[in-house]
C-alpha cells in the first residue's frame, strides 16, 4: 500500500504515481490522507488500482476513471466520477452537483445524498444513491441506470433520452418528457443485480418505480414546441 | 468564479478569533478569484456610537489630520487608520453630520460601510494581502462575511470589490452575475437609491436594502430577491445581528454549508472549512436552491 498524505505531498505526485503504473504491477493499492478538500484527487486513472482516500473531497475526484476503484471515507464536492469509462467510485458521505456527470461506463456509488444534477448527460454509467438526489438529475441522460433509493428533487430526466432512472421514494416533479413506466420481470433483475452490486442488502426492487422517456421530444415537432 | 466565505458565531468564546478563523477560510478561497477581496466583521456594538469605515487612494493626503478636521462636529470624534482604511467612530446621533462633512471637505474619500457595528475593508489584491494589510486576524466579532473576487461584470477596482454595503450594517457578498441588474438600477434610483458602481452585485445589495427599508426582515427581503433578481446568484448577506444565505433557483454556484453548536459556516467549497472547530462532526450541507437561510443572533437570545 502506498500512502500518499497530500498535507506534505503535492496532488501532481499522487495523479502521476497514478499515471505512471505498468500493466501487471503488482503495486496498485494507494491510500490518500489529509485531502482536505482538494480538487482533481485521483482523476485519469487508467488501470485497475484502488484508492481509499480518507476524508472530503473537492471538485472531480476520480473523474474519466477508467477501470479504478476509488474509495472516498467522507463527502465529494462538484463533478465526482465525471465522464468515469469503466471501474467503480464509491462516496461514503454526500456527493455535490453534477456526480457522475457524462459517465460512458462503471459504477458510481453515492451512501448519502446526492445534490443537483446528479449523473447529467451519462451515456453509460450506472450510478446507486443511497439517500435523495437533487434538482435536474439525469437531465439529458442517454444510457445507463440511474437508482436513488430515497426521493428525487424538480425535474427528474427533463429532456431524456434512453437512460433508465428507478427512484423509491418520492419524485418532486418530472422534467419535459420523462414519463413513470412498467416495472417488468427484466427491469426487477436488472435493478437486484445494480442494488447488489452497490452493496445494497435491505432493499427490494420492487420497492422502486422506473422512470424513463416517453419519446416524444427525440425530433423537433413543431407541436411540441411548448416542451422543449 | 469567485469564492465566498461566511462565519456566524454561536459560541461567545470564539468571538476573539473571528477575524483569524475568517481569514483562514477566505485566504484558501484564493484561487477562486484572483481580483480583489474583502471582509466585514462585525464586532459588539457599543452603546451610541456609530462607526464608518471610509477608504481613500491617496491616504496620506485624505487621512491626514481628519481627526481634527471632524472635532468641530463631534468632539468624541476617534479616527483609526489602516493602510488605506480608516475607521471613524462617533457619537451614533453625529454620524450623518460627519458623513455631511466628509463629503464637502474630503470629496476623495469613499464610504465602505457604516452602522452601529460592522467595518468593511477591502481592496484589489489577493486575500492574504489584504487581510494583513488590515490585521484583520486581530479582529474580534460576532460574524462576518469575506469574498474574493474574480470580476466578469465590471471592472476591477477598490469599488467594484465585495462586499458591498449599501444600507446600515448591511452588506453582501455574490457569486454569479445577474442579468436584469440594469433594469433594476434604473428602478432603484427612482425610489432614491444611490450607487457607487456599475456593479451588477451593488444592485443586489441596494435592492435587499430598499426591501428592508419597507419594513421586512433580511428572510423576508432574501425572499423577494427569488422573485425579482434575475440571473445567477449564490448570496451571502450580514445585519447588525443576522447572517443569511440564498441561491438561485438553478444553484449552480457552488455552496457547501456547516453547523455546530458553536457556529454556522459558509464556503464556496469545503476547503474553506476545514480548519473549523469540530468540523468533522459538524452538520455539512449544500443549501438548496430558491431557499432562504437565515440566522439572528437576537431572535436567537
Amino acid at each position: 500500500m502506498r500512502v500518499f498524505d497530500l498535507a506534505t505531498t503535492p496532488l501532481r505526485e499522487l495523479n502521476s504515481a497514478l499515471h505512471t503504473i505498468a500493466p501487471g504491477a503488482n503495486d496498485t493499492n494507494f491510500e490518500v490522507v489529509n485531502p482536505r478538500g482538494s480538487h482533481s484527487v485521483a482523476v485519469g486513472i487508467d488501470q485497475p488500482v484502488t484508492v481509499e482516500v480518507r476524508g472530503s473531497v473537492g471538485y472531480y475526484c476520480a473523474g474519466m476513471n477508467d477501470g479504478g476503484a476509488v474509495t472516498v471515507h467522507g463527502s465529494a464536492g462538484p463533478g465526482v466520477a465525471e465522464n468515469m469509462m469503466s471501474g467503480t467510485v464509491v462516496i461514503e458521505g454526500d456527493a455535490s452537483q453534477y456526480a457522475g456527470a457524462t459517465g460512458r461506463g462503471g459504477l458510481l456509488v453515492i451512501k448519502g445524498n446526492a445534490a443537483s444534477r446528479c449523473g447529467i448527460s451519462m451515456k453509460g454509467i450506472n450510478i446507486v444513491v443511497h439517500g435523495n438526489i437533487g434538482h435536474m438529475s439525469a437531465f439529458m441522460g442517454q444510457s445507463g441506470h440511474l437508482v436513488v433509493l430515497g426521493n428525487a428533487g424538480d425535474a427528474l430526466g427533463d429532456s431524456l433520452y434512453e437512460a433508465k432512472l428507478f427512484v423509491r421514494g418520492e419524485v418532486k416533479s418530472l422534467g419535459a418528457d420523462c414519463i413513470q413506466k412498467e416495472m417488468k420481470p427484466k427491469h426487477l433483475k436488472l435493478l437486484a443485480e445494480l442494488l447488489e452490486k452497490a452493496g445494497v442488502t435491505d432493499v427490494s426492487p420492487e420497492e422502486f418505480k422506473r422512470y424513463g422517456s416517453a419519446r416524444t421530444l427525440y425530433n423537433f415537432n413543431i407541436d411540441n414546441a411548448d416542451a422543449y | 468564479m469567485c469564492g465566498i466565505v461566511g462565519l456566524f458565531l454561536k459560541d461567545k468564546s470564539l468571538e476573539p478569533q473571528l477575524g483569524a478563523m475568517l481569514s483562514d477560510m477566505l485566504v484558501i478561497m484564493t484561487d477562486r478569484g484572483p481580483d480583489s477581496a474583502g471582509i466585514a466583521i462585525y464586532g459588539a456594538p457599543s452603546d451610541g456610537r456609530a462607526k464608518i469605515t471610509v477608504q481613500s487612494a491617496d491616504p496620506k493626503q485624505d487621512f491626514a489630520g481628519l481627526e481634527a478636521l471632524l472635532k468641530p462636529v463631534d468632539p468624541s470624534v476617534a479616527v483609526e487608520l489602516k493602510s488605506t482604511h480608516a475607521v471613524i467612530e462617533t457619537n451614533a446621533d453625529k454620524s450623518q453630520a460627519v458623513r455631511e462633512l466628509l463629503a464637502q471637505e474630503r470629496p476623495e474619500i469613499r464610504v465602505m460601510g457604516s452602522g452601529d457595528s460592522v467595518e468593511i475593508y477591502k481592496e484589489v489584491g489577493l486575500p492574504k494581502d489584504v487581510v494583513s494589510r488590515f490585521g484583520i486576524r486581530k479582529m474580534a466579532g460576532t460574524h462576518g462575511i469575506g469574498h474574493t473576487r474574480m470580476a466578469t461584470e465590471s471592472a476591477v477596482t477598490t469599488l467594484g470589490a465585495h462586499p458591498f454595503s449599501t444600507g446600515a450594517d448591511q452588506c453582501l457578498v455574490h457569486n454569479g452575475s445577474l442579468s436584469n441588474h440594469n433594469n433594476l438600477r434604473r428602478e432603484l434610483v427612482r425610489e432614491g437609491m444611490t450607487f457607487e458602481t456599475q456593479n451588477d452585485s451593488e444592485v443586489a445589495a441596494a435592492y435587499l436594502t430598499a426591501e428592508m427599508a419597507k419594513g421586512k426582515d433580511l428572510g423576508q427581503a432574501l425572499t423577494s430577491a427569488l422573485d425579482d433578481l434575475d440571473g445567477f446568484f449564490t448570496f451571502v448577506v450580514g445585519t447588525k445581528s443576522g447572517f443569511g444565505v440564498v441561491r438561485d433557483p438553478i444553484a449552480c454556484k457552488p455552496a457547501v454549508m456547516a453547523e455546530t453548536d458553536q457556529y454556522i459556516a459558509f464556503g464556496s467549497e469545503y476547503r474553506a472549512l476545514v480548519n473549523l472547530p469540530g468540523i468533522e462532526n459538524a452538520r455539512v450541507w449544500e443549501p438548496e436552491p430558491a431557499t432562504v437561510y437565515f440566522w439572528d443572533h437576537e431572535k436567537a437570545a
